[in-house]
């Protein structure tokens, strides 16, 4: 079967006419995680006997009568920061010992009752502190169209499980970038909804005011699908929001005639890889010949986002990593003498590098003294960066950047270089500062052959707009090529 | 305290809010349970769990403000206060800093020093500034006794872990340990006045700590302050307050400097102890809590929150001075509860007159409850029986010492006044003839007592009554047996 036909509503039509059994779509997605795992560690755990006694029991729903489900037999990827009850949580930590969380996500339950199987939970940066995947304790995910290569983080697993064909869809997390970044480096969508569009209860905390469950698919589509299922207010959750879900499906119309596609020509000189800008140049053309209309806009404080962000991020994990103590669950050094003894060092032998990097940066941004020029500026920019998005959809309707200044690094590139590393979410990070959508789209591919993604942002709770956008480009454009890992082209006959 | 001196105190209470389920989660808070029987992910901190705001917190916070006359924020702010502890599941405690629920507050309560013997000596008016009341989660419990292998493992129960919590700070306004010792129960009885906490210390349900310092009369520096913690009653709260009082001053006396520290009161040996010391100063790293959006209470719903609030204490006893012309003490005592207070003013309703049911409900009432162990609200005789009962009184049916018997009948047996009256043939005798019947009777018996009567020793007069009365099995009006028996003697 071709790439561009195992999707979502394929799967459906192929169940619904007999052509494939809903046991085994299931099952071959099953095969090929655990076939491909060796060469892409993109898994942490599979769930071959719940997944596949998920199936058989939604068969016999089926063969009751019972239908109309819009995910029947979808295998889905979640992360390994997102909770599915009776499957672990290691939030790529050493930390969390053997925890399995005695609940689900909601917008796992959503998905789950909408018929989608989850197959396994997904590597990702510890506690999706990376934009390399490199930091999981429980080693690099590799990319499917270079091995060698990074597939970006944090929610590298997921990406990696998509682009290679294991799963049509899968469920990341995003705190600055960390669901559509990796998206544009294995060549697929990633789409980051409006802050409180999807509840994060159940989604194990990085930092609480820019942590987002996002969503990857090969094609915008799927993606919209799983939105579809999945958003909407949740009462666990505070900060989800009680907005009107519309018709995702239905949006995809194609028409962008009009549209006005704002484009922060600042930001695209500097550290831009000539590849990249060549092919955002020419998406950029593309829109253009698709009836959108095309003008420069100025976000004069986009160029601070990554400072501000690291401030407010890292403040709030220093607090939200805080339970991991040892006291209740998870990993607990042995043989400490005394209760100080015991949290200094559960601490220390459970986090990796990055993590306690981040906390003591945290730590001290919000220390007495240094809370001012630090937390709270940052703050105070984070609103002057707010203040900059709604001047820009005051003339635009969407805002085009790259998703990463280059295409996917090589493993070890850039370790030993955190601010390098940090700069990866240049283009992504005021997304999650200021809340709006963000999607990632693939552009073509570089000329060594690796994928380019483009990125789209739009208002506040138009996921549809945002969506029909890139599905428009995306149609118009499709990657028709497929990564050297694959399961599609390995099962294709 | 010695000459010379000033003691400056303020005092941080937490109050446990009486709702049926936790600040951020539908666990129960129920006190008791087996440990950990009452916890979800949420309390137990669960990664990726999150708290929501339980609505119920906030109408009693708003109730507990507006009774100790505080200015309830339309906007407040969640925020973390960051701390490792076994009992504090996640790492960092949801209080209120910066924007905190309430504030600006200012009470005037009654306070008075006491003697040797704990008695008040001179009441007098005294205002007290409240700095804020915010709202929090209670921390789990360490325990550390009565569980296998004690000494080598601590154990936690974290029923009580998200338990909602006013916390209610005031300026250093106290200058006695008396004046705090007032501040509190009257804080105490304002919150169970308005069903906000039930404030209750040994339950734990309130809980006190006092920031102490001294200086020299005339200094404008405050002294260095001293946090007093586990004062498990207001009585040990104000003993405790003494003995620091007393520590900090021969301290300085003798060349000494007070210490910043945290000091717990020992009942048991009757002093202050200090607390073990931190290896450094916290910083709790406060910041705003970003899972939960700021908290909006627009003046509508205070306003309803207001409209249900029963009469504030405070006002109610001055309403009792004027009203019922009850001397300050009687309406102190009558406003104590307000279960009494409002068993008084029914009682007041269905009786002849407004200081006799003072009179009866404090004395003779009281003592019955206080026996039995019960309030005011479970008492077996009813406002509107006790109202009859001093209504037959007053029609001169039965004498007040009858009616003492009847009421203790009454509270034993739940029957009414009328009821116990009957049965014992109680009806007070009131015809003249009768009574001078008995009173011709009395006086030809004692011939003696007679000659020595008229011999000018009046004394006797009373010995007459007594006779009287007896005669009668008690049933003769007292006021005619004097009037009779006067004017007979004197024939």
């Amino acid at each position: 079967m071709p790439l561009s036909e195992y999707n979502v509503e394929s799967i459906r039509s192929r169940i619904a006419s007999g052509e494939e059994s809903l046991r085994d779509t299931v099952n071959r997605s099953l095969d090929a995680a655990e076939r491909l795992n060796e060469k892409l560690n993109a898994f942490l755990e599979i769930d071959r006997k719940g997944a596949l006694a998920r199936a058989e029991e939604l068969s016999a729903n089926q063969q009751a009568g019972e239908s109309g489900l819009p995910l029947a037999g979808v295998p889905l990827a979640v992360k390994d920061n997102i909770c599915v009850r009776g499957l672990q949580a290691s939030c790529g930590s050493r930390i969390l010992g053997p925890y399995h969380p005695p609940y689900s996500a909601t917008v796992v339950e959503r998905l789950q009752a909408a018929g989608a199987v989850v197959v396994g939970k997904t590597n990702l940066d510890e506690f999706a502190m990376g934009s390399s995947n490199e930091n999981s304790a429980f080693g690099v995910v590799r990319n499917p169209w270079d091995t060698e290569r990074v597939p970006g983080g944090s929610s590298g697993g997921s990406a990696a499980a998509v682009a290679a064909g294991i799963v049509p869809v899968a469920l990341g997390s995003e705190t600055g970038g960390s669901v559509r970044q990796p998206a544009a480096l294995c060549g697929i969508v990633g789409l980051k909804p409006t802050y409180g569009r999807l509840s994060r209860y159940g989604l194990v905390a990085f930092a609480s005011s820019l942590d987002h469950i996002s969503i990857f698919g090969r094609n915008v589509r799927d993606v919209a699908e799983v939105l579809q299922v999945a958003a909407g207010r949740d009462p666990l959750d505070a900060t989800s929001a009680d907005v009107d879900v519309p018709d995702y499906k239905a949006a995809l119309t194609t028409d962008i005639k009009g549209v006005r596609i704002g484009v922060p020509r600042a930001l695209l000189s500097e550290g831009l890889d000539a590849d990249v800008s060549e092919r955002i140049e020419a998406a950029i053309e593309a829109y253009r010949e698709l009836g959108a209309e095309v003008i420069d806009i100025e976000l004069p404080h986009a160029k601070y986002c990554i400072a501000v962000y690291y401030v407010i991020a890292t403040a709030e994990a220093s607090s939200n990593l805080a339970r991991f103590d040892g006291v209740r669950y998870g990993f607990r050094a042995e043989e400490a003498k005394n209760l100080r003894e015991m949290y200094r060092r559960t601490r220390d032998e459970g986090f990796g590098a990055e993590v306690k990097r981040r906390i003591m940066l945290g730590t001290f941004v919000l220390s007495s003294g240094y809370y001012d020029a630090y937390y709270r500026k940052a703050q105070q920019v984070r609103t002057l960066l707010k203040i900059d998005f709604e001047h820009a959809f005051g003339v635009c309707d969407a805002i085009l950047t790259p998703t990463t200044p280059t295409p996917a690094f090589l493993i070890g590139e850039k370790v030993d270089d955190p601010l390098s590393m940090y700069l990866n979410d240049i283009y992504t990070c005021t997304a999650n500062l200021v809340g709006v959508p963000g999607i990632s789209v693939p552009c073509g591919l570089s000329k060594d052959g690796l994928p380019v993604g483009l990125q789209l942002m739009s208002r506040h709770w138009d996921e549809a707009g945002l969506l029909n956008l890139a599905h428009a480009y995306e149609s118009k454009h499709p990657l028709l090529e497929r990564p050297r890992v694959s399961a599609l082209s390995d099962s294709t006959s | 305290m010695k000459d010379g001196w000033e003691t400056i105190i303020g005092l941080e209470i937490h109050a446990q809010l009486s709702t049926e389920s936790k600040i951020f989660c539908g666990c129960s808070t129920r006190f008791g349970d087996e440990p950990n029987a009452n916890t979800c992910p949420v309390c137990l901190g669960l990664p990726g769990s999150l708290p929501v705001l339980n609505r119920r917190v906030v109408e009693l916070g708003a109730r507990a403000a507006l009774a100790l006359g505080l200015q309830i924020n339309e906007r407040s702010i969640f925020a973390r206060k960051n701390y490792f502890y076994p009992d504090l599941p996640k790492g960092y405690q949801i209080s209120q800093y910066d924007q905190p629920f309430s504030e600006r507050g200012e009470l005037e309560i009654m306070t008075a020093e006491r003697d040797e013997g704990g008695h008040p000596k001179e009441w007098r008016p005294f205002r007290i500034r409240i700095t804020r009341l915010h709202l929090e989660e209670d921390a789990g419990k360490n325990v550390h006794e009565g569980l296998p292998d004690v000494d080598r493992y601590s154990y936690i129960d974290l029923n009580r872990a998200g338990t909602p919590l006013a916390e209610i700070v005031t300026e250093p306004d106290f200058r006695s340990s008396w004046e705090a010792y007032d501040y509190v129960n009257y804080v105490r009885r304002a919150l169970q006045w308005v069903g906000a906490s039930e404030a209750d210390m040994e339950k734990g349900n309130l809980r006190c700590e006092a920031n102490v310092s001294v200086r020299r009369i005339g200094d404008e520096k405050f002294g260095t302050k001293v946090e007093l913690k586990n004062l498990n009653s207001v009585r040990f709260m104000q003993r405790a307050i003494e003995y620091e009082i007393e520590r900090q001053i021969n301290l300085i006396e003798s060349g000494g400097r007070v210490v910043q520290e945290t000091r717990l009161w020992d009942e048991r040996a009757q002093e202050t102890r200090p607390m073990r010391s931190k290896e450094e100063a916290h910083d709790y790293r406060y910041f705003p809590e970003p899972d939960l959006p700021p908290l909006v209470v627009t003046g509508e719903f205070i306003e309803t929150v207001r409209a249900t609030m029963p009469e504030l204490p405070g006002a109610r006893l001055r309403r009792f001075v004027d009203e019922y012309k009850l001397s300050h003490s009687d309406a102190s005592l009558l406003t104590s509860e307000r279960a009494l207070a409002d068993y008084y003013e029914r009682a007041v309703k269905a009786s002849p007159n407004a200081r006799a049911a003072a009179n009866w409900v404090r004395s003779e009432l009281l003592r019955e409850l206080e026996a039995a162990n019960l309030s005011a609200e479970a008492s077996p005789v009813s406002p509107e029986e006790l109202g009859r009962l001093l209504h037959t009184v007053e029609e001169g049916k039965i004498n007040a010492k009858q009616a003492k018997d009847v009421l203790v009948e009454m509270f034993k047996t739940g029957k009414s006044a009328d009821a116990v009256i009957q049965e014992r043939g109680l009806v007070q005798m009131s015809d003249e003839g009768e009574i001078d019947r008995i009173v011709d009777e009395v006086i030809t018996a004692n011939p003696k007592q007679l000659e020595q009567y008229r011999a000018g020793k009046e004394a006797l007069f009373g010995f007459f009554v007594g006779q009287v009365m007896k005669a009668s099995k008690g049933k003769a009006n007292p006021k005619i047996v004097n009037e009779r028996l006067k004017a007979k003697l004197s024939q």
